[in-house]
Protein backbone atom coordinates (compact mmCIF):
# COMPACT_ATOMS: atom_id res chain seq x y z
CA UNK A 1 0.00 0.00 0.00
CA UNK A 2 2.54 2.44 1.15
CA UNK A 3 4.80 1.68 -2.14
CA UNK A 4 1.66 1.84 -3.91
CA UNK A 5 1.15 5.69 -2.60
CA UNK A 6 5.00 6.15 -3.54
CA UNK A 7 4.46 5.55 -6.99
CA UNK A 8 1.31 7.55 -7.41
CA UNK A 9 2.82 10.36 -5.55
CA UNK A 10 6.22 9.96 -8.13
CA UNK A 11 3.52 9.86 -11.28
CA UNK A 12 1.78 12.87 -9.98
CA UNK A 13 5.40 15.04 -9.38
CA UNK A 14 6.87 14.01 -12.77
CA UNK A 15 3.52 14.70 -14.18
CA UNK A 16 3.88 18.42 -12.34
CA UNK A 17 7.57 18.56 -13.70
CA UNK A 18 6.37 18.12 -17.41
CA UNK A 19 3.34 20.37 -17.22
CA UNK A 20 5.28 22.72 -15.09
CA UNK A 21 7.53 23.63 -17.46
CA UNK A 22 4.33 24.72 -19.78
CA UNK A 23 4.74 23.50 -23.13
CA UNK A 24 0.98 23.33 -23.72
CA UNK A 25 -0.78 22.34 -21.06
CA UNK A 26 -3.95 24.37 -19.37
CA UNK A 27 -2.17 24.12 -16.09
CA UNK A 28 0.47 26.69 -17.18
CA UNK A 29 1.92 29.58 -15.39
CA UNK A 30 2.78 33.17 -15.88
CA UNK A 31 5.29 35.07 -13.84
CA UNK A 32 5.11 39.20 -13.84
CA UNK A 33 8.21 41.40 -11.68
CA UNK A 34 8.52 44.36 -11.19
CA UNK A 35 6.96 48.04 -10.57
CA UNK A 36 5.17 48.72 -7.61
CA UNK A 37 2.97 51.06 -8.99
CA UNK A 38 1.25 48.42 -11.17
CA UNK A 39 0.48 46.55 -8.06
CA UNK A 40 -3.31 46.72 -8.25
CA UNK A 41 -3.77 46.88 -12.05
CA UNK A 42 -1.42 44.25 -12.69
CA UNK A 43 -3.43 42.19 -9.28
CA UNK A 44 -6.79 42.57 -10.46
CA UNK A 45 -5.34 41.44 -14.76
CA UNK A 46 -4.06 38.31 -12.78
CA UNK A 47 -6.74 37.44 -10.36
CA UNK A 48 -9.24 37.82 -13.40
CA UNK A 49 -7.50 35.75 -15.72
CA UNK A 50 -6.66 32.65 -13.57
CA UNK A 51 -10.70 32.92 -12.69
CA UNK A 52 -10.47 32.64 -16.47
CA UNK A 53 -8.71 29.83 -17.10
CA UNK A 54 -9.14 26.84 -14.51
CA UNK A 55 -5.57 25.66 -13.46
CA UNK A 56 -3.40 28.54 -14.41
CA UNK A 57 -1.25 30.46 -11.77
CA UNK A 58 -0.41 34.02 -12.39
CA UNK A 59 2.59 35.21 -9.86
CA UNK A 60 3.37 39.13 -10.00
CA UNK A 61 6.04 40.06 -7.57
CA UNK A 62 6.71 43.33 -6.75
CA UNK A 63 10.38 44.78 -6.85
CA UNK A 64 10.36 47.94 -9.11
CA UNK A 65 10.53 48.88 -12.43
CA UNK A 66 14.54 48.45 -12.83
CA UNK A 67 14.60 45.19 -10.84
CA UNK A 68 11.10 43.88 -13.43
CA UNK A 69 12.78 44.95 -16.21
CA UNK A 70 16.26 43.35 -15.14
CA UNK A 71 14.53 40.30 -14.10
CA UNK A 72 13.18 39.68 -17.73
CA UNK A 73 15.79 40.02 -19.30
CA UNK A 74 17.58 37.15 -17.36
CA UNK A 75 14.64 35.35 -18.26
CA UNK A 76 13.41 35.35 -14.64
CA UNK A 77 10.07 36.50 -15.21
CA UNK A 78 7.53 36.26 -18.55
CA UNK A 79 7.03 39.57 -18.26
CA UNK A 80 8.13 42.62 -17.03
CA UNK A 81 6.51 45.22 -15.74
CA UNK A 82 7.37 48.87 -15.93
CA UNK A 83 5.95 52.10 -15.09
CA UNK A 84 8.24 53.90 -17.29
CA UNK A 85 9.62 53.83 -21.29
CA UNK A 86 12.45 51.84 -21.23
CA UNK A 87 15.62 53.54 -22.16
CA UNK A 88 17.54 53.00 -25.23
CA UNK A 89 19.96 50.58 -23.08
CA UNK A 90 17.49 48.32 -21.93
CA UNK A 91 15.82 48.27 -25.76
CA UNK A 92 19.38 47.84 -26.97
CA UNK A 93 19.52 44.81 -25.04
CA UNK A 94 16.80 43.24 -26.87
CA UNK A 95 13.74 44.40 -24.50
CA UNK A 96 10.28 45.58 -25.95
CA UNK A 97 7.91 47.64 -24.28
CA UNK A 98 4.00 47.72 -24.96
CA UNK A 99 1.92 50.16 -22.80
CA UNK A 100 -0.63 48.42 -21.37
CA UNK A 101 -2.19 51.39 -19.71
CA UNK A 102 -1.28 55.40 -18.76
CA UNK A 103 -1.37 56.30 -15.11
CA UNK A 104 -1.87 59.77 -13.69
CA UNK A 105 0.56 61.51 -11.49
CA UNK A 106 -1.26 63.43 -9.01
CA UNK A 107 -0.08 66.53 -6.75
CA UNK A 108 -0.76 66.72 -3.41
CA UNK A 109 -0.95 68.96 -0.83
CA UNK A 110 -1.91 69.22 3.19
CA UNK A 111 -5.36 69.55 3.36
CA UNK A 112 -4.96 73.23 5.32
CA UNK A 113 -3.23 74.33 2.36
CA UNK A 114 -5.20 76.65 0.76
CA UNK A 115 -3.76 76.48 -3.05
CA UNK A 116 -6.47 74.63 -5.35
CA UNK A 117 -4.10 75.02 -8.71
CA UNK A 118 -0.49 74.61 -10.15
CA UNK A 119 0.18 74.88 -13.55
CA UNK A 120 2.67 72.98 -15.20
CA UNK A 121 5.67 75.13 -15.22
CA UNK A 122 4.57 76.37 -11.43
CA UNK A 123 4.66 72.83 -9.90
CA UNK A 124 8.53 72.35 -11.84
CA UNK A 125 9.58 75.82 -10.26
CA UNK A 126 8.42 74.56 -6.76
CA UNK A 127 10.58 71.18 -7.23
CA UNK A 128 13.48 73.11 -8.31
CA UNK A 129 13.66 75.81 -5.64
CA UNK A 130 12.72 78.77 -7.72
CA UNK A 131 9.50 79.06 -5.64
CA UNK A 132 9.96 78.41 -2.23
CA UNK A 133 7.35 79.67 0.33
CA UNK A 134 3.71 79.25 -0.20
CA UNK A 135 2.65 82.74 0.34
CA UNK A 136 4.33 83.40 -3.07
CA UNK A 137 1.50 80.93 -5.14
CA UNK A 138 -1.35 82.57 -3.18
CA UNK A 139 -0.98 80.10 0.35
CA UNK A 140 0.13 80.58 3.13
CA UNK A 141 3.39 82.49 4.37
CA UNK A 142 5.17 78.98 5.05
CA UNK A 143 8.33 77.05 3.87
CA UNK A 144 7.17 74.92 1.15
CA UNK A 145 8.61 71.47 1.66
CA UNK A 146 9.30 69.07 -1.48
CA UNK A 147 8.76 65.18 -0.71
CA UNK A 148 9.72 63.11 -3.24
CA UNK A 149 10.60 59.22 -3.76
CA UNK A 150 13.92 58.06 -3.98
CA UNK A 151 16.63 57.86 -7.60
CA UNK A 152 15.26 54.91 -9.60
CA UNK A 153 11.52 55.12 -8.51
CA UNK A 154 8.64 54.74 -11.60
CA UNK A 155 6.36 57.57 -10.13
CA UNK A 156 9.72 60.27 -9.71
CA UNK A 157 11.07 59.38 -12.91
CA UNK A 158 7.18 59.73 -14.27
CA UNK A 159 6.99 63.10 -12.52
CA UNK A 160 10.11 64.79 -13.25
CA UNK A 161 10.65 63.79 -17.24
CA UNK A 162 6.75 65.06 -17.19
CA UNK A 163 7.76 68.51 -15.62
CA UNK A 164 11.40 68.82 -16.72
CA UNK A 165 13.01 68.77 -13.76
CA UNK A 166 15.24 65.63 -14.17
CA UNK A 167 18.12 65.88 -11.50
CA UNK A 168 17.16 69.24 -10.73
CA UNK A 169 14.66 68.73 -7.49
CA UNK A 170 15.35 70.11 -4.22
CA UNK A 171 14.26 67.41 -2.43
CA UNK A 172 13.50 67.77 1.35
CA UNK A 173 12.71 63.97 1.95
CA UNK A 174 13.04 60.68 -0.46
CA UNK A 175 10.73 58.67 0.54
CA UNK A 176 10.62 54.33 -0.75
CA UNK A 177 6.78 54.51 -0.59
CA UNK A 178 3.43 56.33 -1.92
CA UNK A 179 2.03 55.58 1.62
CA UNK A 180 5.06 57.21 2.75
CA UNK A 181 4.43 60.13 0.99
CA UNK A 182 0.48 60.08 1.73
CA UNK A 183 1.58 59.85 5.48
CA UNK A 184 4.24 62.79 4.98
CA UNK A 185 2.44 65.46 3.37
CA UNK A 186 -0.95 64.75 5.54
CA UNK A 187 1.21 65.67 8.59
CA UNK A 188 2.49 68.36 7.25
CA UNK A 189 0.90 71.73 6.49
CA UNK A 190 3.91 73.05 4.04
CA UNK A 191 4.29 69.45 2.44
CA UNK A 192 3.95 69.06 -1.11
CA UNK A 193 4.28 65.43 -3.14
CA UNK A 194 3.35 63.50 -6.25
CA UNK A 195 1.89 60.21 -5.77
CA UNK A 196 0.32 57.86 -8.44
CA UNK A 197 -3.51 59.11 -9.14
CA UNK A 198 -4.95 55.95 -8.21
CA UNK A 199 -2.78 55.43 -4.31
CA UNK A 200 -4.52 59.23 -3.77
CA UNK A 201 -6.50 58.94 -0.41
CA UNK A 202 -9.01 61.30 2.13
CA UNK A 203 -6.13 62.64 4.02
CA UNK A 204 -4.67 64.80 1.25
CA UNK A 205 -5.70 67.33 -0.91
CA UNK A 206 -5.22 66.67 -4.55
CA UNK A 207 -4.57 69.79 -6.70
CA UNK A 208 -5.16 70.67 -10.18
CA UNK A 209 -2.45 70.77 -13.08
CA UNK A 210 -3.30 73.97 -15.50
CA UNK A 211 -6.56 73.95 -14.62
CA UNK A 212 -7.19 69.91 -14.70
CA UNK A 213 -8.12 67.64 -12.17
CA UNK A 214 -6.40 64.05 -12.69
CA UNK A 215 -9.25 62.16 -13.07
CA UNK A 216 -9.80 58.71 -15.67
CA UNK A 217 -11.31 61.06 -18.38
CA UNK A 218 -8.61 63.55 -18.14
CA UNK A 219 -5.70 61.78 -18.33
CA UNK A 220 -6.92 59.60 -20.90
CA UNK A 221 -7.73 62.78 -23.32
CA UNK A 222 -4.44 64.05 -22.13
CA UNK A 223 -5.63 67.18 -20.68
CA UNK A 224 -4.29 66.19 -17.95
CA UNK A 225 -0.97 66.45 -18.60
CA UNK A 226 0.94 64.89 -15.64
CA UNK A 227 1.09 61.51 -16.54
CA UNK A 228 3.10 58.53 -17.37
CA UNK A 229 2.85 54.77 -19.01
CA UNK A 230 2.36 51.48 -17.43
CA UNK A 231 4.51 49.16 -19.53
CA UNK A 232 4.93 45.55 -20.67
CA UNK A 233 8.08 44.59 -20.78
CA UNK A 234 9.23 41.62 -23.35
CA UNK A 235 12.02 40.15 -25.16
CA UNK A 236 12.20 40.97 -28.18
CA UNK A 237 13.48 38.02 -30.18
CA UNK A 238 12.26 35.26 -28.15
CA UNK A 239 8.40 34.06 -27.81
CA UNK A 240 6.26 33.84 -24.70
CA UNK A 241 5.64 30.32 -23.54
CA UNK A 242 1.54 29.61 -24.64
CA UNK A 243 0.24 30.57 -21.08
CA UNK A 244 1.93 33.73 -21.09
CA UNK A 245 1.31 34.74 -24.69
CA UNK A 246 -2.78 34.25 -23.45
CA UNK A 247 -2.26 36.10 -21.08
CA UNK A 248 -0.43 39.15 -22.30
CA UNK A 249 -3.45 39.26 -25.26
CA UNK A 250 -6.11 39.29 -22.61
CA UNK A 251 -4.62 42.52 -20.58
CA UNK A 252 -3.66 43.57 -23.83
CA UNK A 253 -7.49 43.50 -25.20
CA UNK A 254 -10.52 45.75 -24.59
CA UNK A 255 -12.27 42.86 -21.93
CA UNK A 256 -9.29 44.22 -20.28
CA UNK A 257 -10.08 47.48 -20.29
CA UNK A 258 -12.88 47.14 -17.46
CA UNK A 259 -10.22 45.79 -15.23
CA UNK A 260 -7.64 48.20 -15.55
CA UNK A 261 -9.57 51.33 -15.17
CA UNK A 262 -11.45 49.88 -12.20
CA UNK A 263 -7.97 49.75 -10.34
CA UNK A 264 -7.79 53.35 -11.34
CA UNK A 265 -5.67 53.35 -14.62
CA UNK A 266 -6.49 54.08 -17.76
CA UNK A 267 -6.18 51.64 -20.65
CA UNK A 268 -5.08 52.34 -24.02
CA UNK A 269 -7.48 50.29 -25.69
CA UNK B 1 32.32 -4.27 17.17
CA UNK B 2 34.73 -1.30 18.53
CA UNK B 3 35.22 -0.35 14.97
CA UNK B 4 31.85 0.06 14.51
CA UNK B 5 31.99 2.31 17.01
CA UNK B 6 34.50 4.38 16.25
CA UNK B 7 32.84 4.86 12.63
CA UNK B 8 29.51 5.65 14.01
CA UNK B 9 31.38 8.28 16.55
CA UNK B 10 33.47 9.30 13.45
CA UNK B 11 30.21 9.88 11.48
CA UNK B 12 28.80 12.09 13.85
CA UNK B 13 31.75 14.08 14.47
CA UNK B 14 31.86 14.80 10.48
CA UNK B 15 27.95 15.64 10.58
CA UNK B 16 28.53 18.81 13.75
CA UNK B 17 31.58 19.56 11.61
CA UNK B 18 29.65 20.24 8.72
CA UNK B 19 27.17 22.08 10.45
CA UNK B 20 29.88 23.90 11.87
CA UNK B 21 30.54 25.05 8.93
CA UNK B 22 27.60 25.70 7.31
CA UNK B 23 27.88 29.54 9.62
CA UNK B 24 31.72 29.85 8.81
CA UNK B 25 30.54 29.09 5.04
CA UNK B 26 27.77 32.06 5.04
CA UNK B 27 30.37 34.14 6.86
CA UNK B 28 33.08 33.15 3.57
CA UNK B 29 30.44 33.36 0.89
CA UNK B 30 28.62 36.74 1.99
CA UNK B 31 32.32 38.33 2.65
CA UNK B 32 33.17 37.36 -0.80
CA UNK B 33 30.70 38.18 -2.80
CA UNK B 34 30.15 41.89 -1.26
CA UNK B 35 34.39 42.40 -1.72
CA UNK B 36 33.45 40.50 -5.68
CA UNK B 37 30.28 42.70 -6.47
CA UNK B 38 31.72 45.51 -4.36
CA UNK B 39 35.43 46.97 -6.07
CA UNK B 40 34.11 46.81 -10.17
CA UNK B 41 31.94 50.09 -9.13
CA UNK B 42 35.35 51.71 -6.40
CA UNK B 43 37.63 50.74 -9.43
CA UNK B 44 35.45 52.55 -12.10
CA UNK B 45 34.67 55.30 -10.02
CA UNK B 46 38.36 55.69 -8.51
CA UNK B 47 38.63 55.05 -5.02
CA UNK B 48 39.45 58.32 -3.65
CA UNK B 49 35.77 60.08 -5.83
CA UNK B 50 34.14 57.22 -3.61
CA UNK B 51 34.65 57.71 -0.65
CA UNK B 52 35.65 61.41 -0.25
CA UNK B 53 33.03 62.49 -2.98
CA UNK B 54 30.26 64.98 -1.77
CA UNK B 55 27.60 64.66 -4.54
CA UNK B 56 25.67 61.69 -4.92
CA UNK B 57 23.32 61.65 -8.15
CA UNK B 58 23.36 58.31 -9.45
CA UNK B 59 20.05 58.33 -11.12
CA UNK B 60 20.97 61.39 -12.83
CA UNK B 61 22.60 62.31 -16.97
CA UNK B 62 26.37 62.63 -15.37
CA UNK B 63 25.65 60.75 -12.37
CA UNK B 64 28.10 61.14 -9.57
CA UNK B 65 29.19 58.61 -6.41
CA UNK B 66 30.57 60.31 -3.73
CA UNK B 67 29.43 58.50 -0.69
CA UNK B 68 31.34 61.10 1.83
CA UNK B 69 27.87 62.35 2.94
CA UNK B 70 26.68 59.21 3.65
CA UNK B 71 30.14 58.28 5.67
CA UNK B 72 29.87 61.16 7.52
CA UNK B 73 26.19 60.67 8.43
CA UNK B 74 26.26 57.15 9.77
CA UNK B 75 28.98 58.50 11.71
CA UNK B 76 27.64 61.50 13.13
CA UNK B 77 24.36 59.42 13.62
CA UNK B 78 26.08 56.81 15.37
CA UNK B 79 27.97 59.01 17.53
CA UNK B 80 24.64 60.90 18.37
CA UNK B 81 22.87 57.89 19.41
CA UNK B 82 26.05 57.06 21.71
CA UNK B 83 25.96 60.22 23.63
CA UNK B 84 22.13 60.20 24.15
CA UNK B 85 21.75 55.99 24.44
CA UNK B 86 25.23 55.23 26.65
CA UNK B 87 24.62 57.63 29.70
CA UNK B 88 20.88 56.51 30.03
CA UNK B 89 21.83 52.95 29.47
CA UNK B 90 24.49 52.57 31.35
CA UNK B 91 22.88 54.31 34.49
CA UNK B 92 20.09 52.25 33.70
CA UNK B 93 22.67 48.98 34.12
CA UNK B 94 23.95 50.52 37.32
CA UNK B 95 20.49 50.99 39.13
CA UNK B 96 19.54 47.86 38.07
CA UNK B 97 22.54 45.75 38.97
CA UNK B 98 23.25 47.42 42.16
CA UNK B 99 20.98 49.28 44.01
CA UNK B 100 16.99 48.32 42.25
CA UNK B 101 15.07 46.06 44.73
CA UNK B 102 14.62 42.18 43.10
CA UNK B 103 10.68 43.37 41.90
CA UNK B 104 11.55 46.42 40.81
CA UNK B 105 14.88 44.65 38.76
CA UNK B 106 12.50 42.37 36.78
CA UNK B 107 10.01 44.64 35.84
CA UNK B 108 12.37 46.67 34.44
CA UNK B 109 14.26 43.81 32.80
CA UNK B 110 11.28 42.27 31.20
CA UNK B 111 10.25 46.06 29.90
CA UNK B 112 14.04 46.61 28.46
CA UNK B 113 13.80 42.32 27.03
CA UNK B 114 10.41 43.92 25.30
CA UNK B 115 11.99 47.27 23.69
CA UNK B 116 14.83 44.50 22.16
CA UNK B 117 12.30 42.90 20.89
CA UNK B 118 10.01 45.18 18.93
CA UNK B 119 10.16 45.38 15.19
CA UNK B 120 12.55 48.34 13.80
CA UNK B 121 9.69 49.25 11.21
CA UNK B 122 7.59 49.91 14.50
CA UNK B 123 10.52 52.53 15.96
CA UNK B 124 10.44 53.88 12.35
CA UNK B 125 6.61 54.14 12.61
CA UNK B 126 6.26 55.49 15.74
CA UNK B 127 9.01 58.13 14.96
CA UNK B 128 7.42 58.95 11.72
CA UNK B 129 3.95 59.67 13.25
CA UNK B 130 4.79 60.84 16.60
CA UNK B 131 8.72 62.22 16.54
CA UNK B 132 8.84 63.74 13.26
CA UNK B 133 6.15 66.32 13.64
CA UNK B 134 6.80 66.73 17.32
CA UNK B 135 10.57 68.24 16.19
CA UNK B 136 9.04 70.25 13.61
CA UNK B 137 6.80 72.24 16.13
CA UNK B 138 9.39 72.47 18.48
CA UNK B 139 12.29 73.82 16.76
CA UNK B 140 9.98 75.73 14.21
CA UNK B 141 11.80 73.66 11.31
CA UNK B 142 9.98 72.88 7.70
CA UNK B 143 9.96 69.70 7.88
CA UNK B 144 10.75 67.17 11.19
CA UNK B 145 12.29 64.84 9.65
CA UNK B 146 16.18 64.62 10.13
CA UNK B 147 19.53 63.10 11.95
CA UNK B 148 18.11 64.68 14.82
CA UNK B 149 14.70 62.53 14.80
CA UNK B 150 17.19 59.51 13.33
CA UNK B 151 19.82 60.08 16.43
CA UNK B 152 16.37 60.24 18.75
CA UNK B 153 15.09 57.16 17.11
CA UNK B 154 18.80 55.29 17.12
CA UNK B 155 19.50 56.07 20.51
CA UNK B 156 16.58 54.30 22.13
CA UNK B 157 16.78 51.34 19.79
CA UNK B 158 20.61 50.72 21.36
CA UNK B 159 19.42 51.14 25.24
CA UNK B 160 18.72 47.45 25.37
CA UNK B 161 21.84 46.55 23.84
CA UNK B 162 23.87 48.58 26.77
CA UNK B 163 21.73 47.53 29.76
CA UNK B 164 21.87 43.93 29.15
CA UNK B 165 25.55 43.79 28.73
CA UNK B 166 26.00 46.45 31.18
CA UNK B 167 24.21 44.24 33.64
CA UNK B 168 25.65 40.84 33.03
CA UNK B 169 29.21 43.14 33.18
CA UNK B 170 28.11 44.11 36.75
CA UNK B 171 26.91 41.38 38.25
CA UNK B 172 29.91 39.16 37.71
CA UNK B 173 32.01 41.42 39.71
CA UNK B 174 33.03 39.49 43.03
CA UNK B 175 30.81 40.87 45.87
CA UNK B 176 34.17 40.75 47.82
CA UNK B 177 35.47 43.87 46.01
CA UNK B 178 32.27 45.84 47.03
CA UNK B 179 32.38 44.58 50.85
CA UNK B 180 35.96 45.44 51.19
CA UNK B 181 34.96 48.61 49.65
CA UNK B 182 31.88 49.41 52.04
CA UNK B 183 34.03 48.25 55.19
CA UNK B 184 36.41 50.48 54.85
CA UNK B 185 33.83 53.22 54.60
CA UNK B 186 33.18 54.49 51.21
CA UNK B 187 29.24 54.74 50.93
CA UNK B 188 27.12 52.54 48.74
CA UNK B 189 26.76 55.32 45.93
CA UNK B 190 30.87 55.51 45.89
CA UNK B 191 31.57 51.41 45.79
CA UNK B 192 29.49 51.01 42.87
CA UNK B 193 31.47 53.97 41.05
CA UNK B 194 34.50 53.49 42.14
CA UNK B 195 34.51 49.93 42.58
CA UNK B 196 32.10 47.83 40.84
CA UNK B 197 31.88 49.88 37.64
CA UNK B 198 35.88 50.01 37.04
CA UNK B 199 35.93 46.30 37.63
CA UNK B 200 33.50 45.66 34.98
CA UNK B 201 34.80 48.58 32.82
CA UNK B 202 35.98 46.21 29.66
CA UNK B 203 32.47 44.77 29.36
CA UNK B 204 30.89 47.94 29.52
CA UNK B 205 32.77 48.77 26.83
CA UNK B 206 31.78 46.09 25.02
CA UNK B 207 28.25 46.86 25.55
CA UNK B 208 29.09 50.28 23.89
CA UNK B 209 30.68 48.57 21.40
CA UNK B 210 28.18 46.71 20.70
CA UNK B 211 25.35 49.89 20.96
CA UNK B 212 27.39 50.81 17.90
CA UNK B 213 27.38 47.94 15.75
CA UNK B 214 23.55 48.21 16.37
CA UNK B 215 23.32 51.78 15.11
CA UNK B 216 25.32 51.63 12.40
CA UNK B 217 23.59 48.32 11.15
CA UNK B 218 20.13 49.97 11.48
CA UNK B 219 18.15 50.60 8.16
CA UNK B 220 14.60 50.73 8.03
CA UNK B 221 13.71 52.60 11.33
CA UNK B 222 16.76 55.31 10.34
CA UNK B 223 15.09 55.45 6.62
CA UNK B 224 11.74 56.38 7.78
CA UNK B 225 12.31 59.21 9.81
CA UNK B 226 15.65 60.82 8.29
CA UNK B 227 14.19 61.92 4.80
CA UNK B 228 16.88 60.28 2.53
CA UNK B 229 18.28 63.04 0.73
CA UNK B 230 21.89 62.81 0.36
CA UNK B 231 22.70 65.79 1.59
CA UNK B 232 26.40 66.75 4.31
CA UNK B 233 25.13 66.02 7.52
CA UNK B 234 23.36 68.94 9.64
CA UNK B 235 21.23 68.49 12.75
CA UNK B 236 18.17 69.37 11.17
CA UNK B 237 19.25 68.26 7.46
CA UNK B 238 17.07 65.82 5.79
CA UNK B 239 20.16 62.48 5.69
CA UNK B 240 21.07 59.39 3.80
CA UNK B 241 22.88 57.28 6.22
CA UNK B 242 25.30 53.97 4.54
CA UNK B 243 22.71 51.62 5.14
CA UNK B 244 19.48 53.78 3.65
CA UNK B 245 21.83 54.52 0.53
CA UNK B 246 21.45 50.94 0.08
CA UNK B 247 18.19 50.34 1.26
CA UNK B 248 16.38 53.57 -0.72
CA UNK B 249 17.61 52.99 -4.35
CA UNK B 250 18.19 49.06 -4.15
CA UNK B 251 14.68 47.85 -5.45
CA UNK B 252 14.78 50.22 -8.75
CA UNK B 253 19.02 50.27 -9.15
CA UNK B 254 20.65 49.12 -12.79
CA UNK B 255 24.13 49.04 -13.87
CA UNK B 256 26.51 51.13 -12.29
CA UNK B 257 24.36 52.53 -9.86
CA UNK B 258 23.68 49.42 -8.51
CA UNK B 259 27.27 48.10 -8.54
CA UNK B 260 27.83 51.48 -6.40
CA UNK B 261 25.15 50.64 -4.25
CA UNK B 262 27.28 46.82 -3.48
CA UNK B 263 30.49 49.41 -3.18
CA UNK B 264 28.60 51.15 -0.42
CA UNK B 265 27.66 48.06 1.05
CA UNK B 266 31.37 46.88 0.96
CA UNK B 267 32.23 49.88 2.57
CA UNK B 268 29.71 49.65 5.64
CA UNK B 269 30.52 45.90 6.22
CA UNK B 270 34.26 47.35 6.54
CA UNK B 271 32.83 49.33 9.27
CA UNK B 272 31.16 46.43 10.87
CA UNK B 273 33.97 44.23 10.96
CA UNK B 274 36.57 47.07 12.30
CA UNK B 275 33.32 47.23 15.25
CA UNK B 276 33.36 43.48 16.05
CA UNK B 277 37.37 43.53 16.18
CA UNK B 278 37.18 46.37 18.95
CA UNK B 279 34.32 44.06 20.49
CA UNK B 280 36.61 41.29 20.43
CA UNK B 281 39.37 43.23 21.94
CA UNK B 282 36.89 44.30 24.83
CA UNK B 283 36.01 40.98 25.62
CA UNK B 284 39.44 39.77 25.53
CA UNK B 285 40.37 42.20 27.79
CA UNK B 286 37.68 41.25 29.85
CA UNK B 287 39.21 37.50 30.33
CA UNK B 288 42.22 38.82 31.53
CA UNK B 289 41.44 41.14 34.30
Amino acid sequence: MKRNIGILLMTVMTAGLLFGCGQKEEGGSVSTDGSTSMEKVIGALGEAFEGENQGVTFTYNPTGSGTGIQAVSEGRCDIGLSSRSLTDEEKGQGLTETVLAYDGIALIVNPENPVEDLSMETAAKIYTGEISNWKDIGGADQEIVLIGREAGSGTRDGFESVTETEDACKYRQELTSTGDVITTVAGNPGAIGYVSLASVSDNVKVVSVNGVMPEEKTVKDKSYVLQRPFVLVTKTDQELSETAQKFFGYITSEDAAEIISGAGAVPVN
Amino acid sequence: MKNRKKAFEKFVHGIFLILGLITVGCVLLITLYLIVSGIPAIRKIGLWKFLFGKVWESASEQPSYGILPFILTSIYGTAGAIVIGVPIGFLTAVYLSKIASERVKSIVETAVSLLAGIPSVVYGLVGMLILVPQIRKLFHVPDGASLLAAIIVLAVMILPSIIKVSITALDAVPKEYEDASLALGATEIETYFKVSVPAAKSGIAAAVVLGIGRAIGEAMAVMMVSGNVANMPGLFQSVRFLTTAVASEMSYSSGLQREALFSIALILFLFIMMINAALNFFLKGRKEV
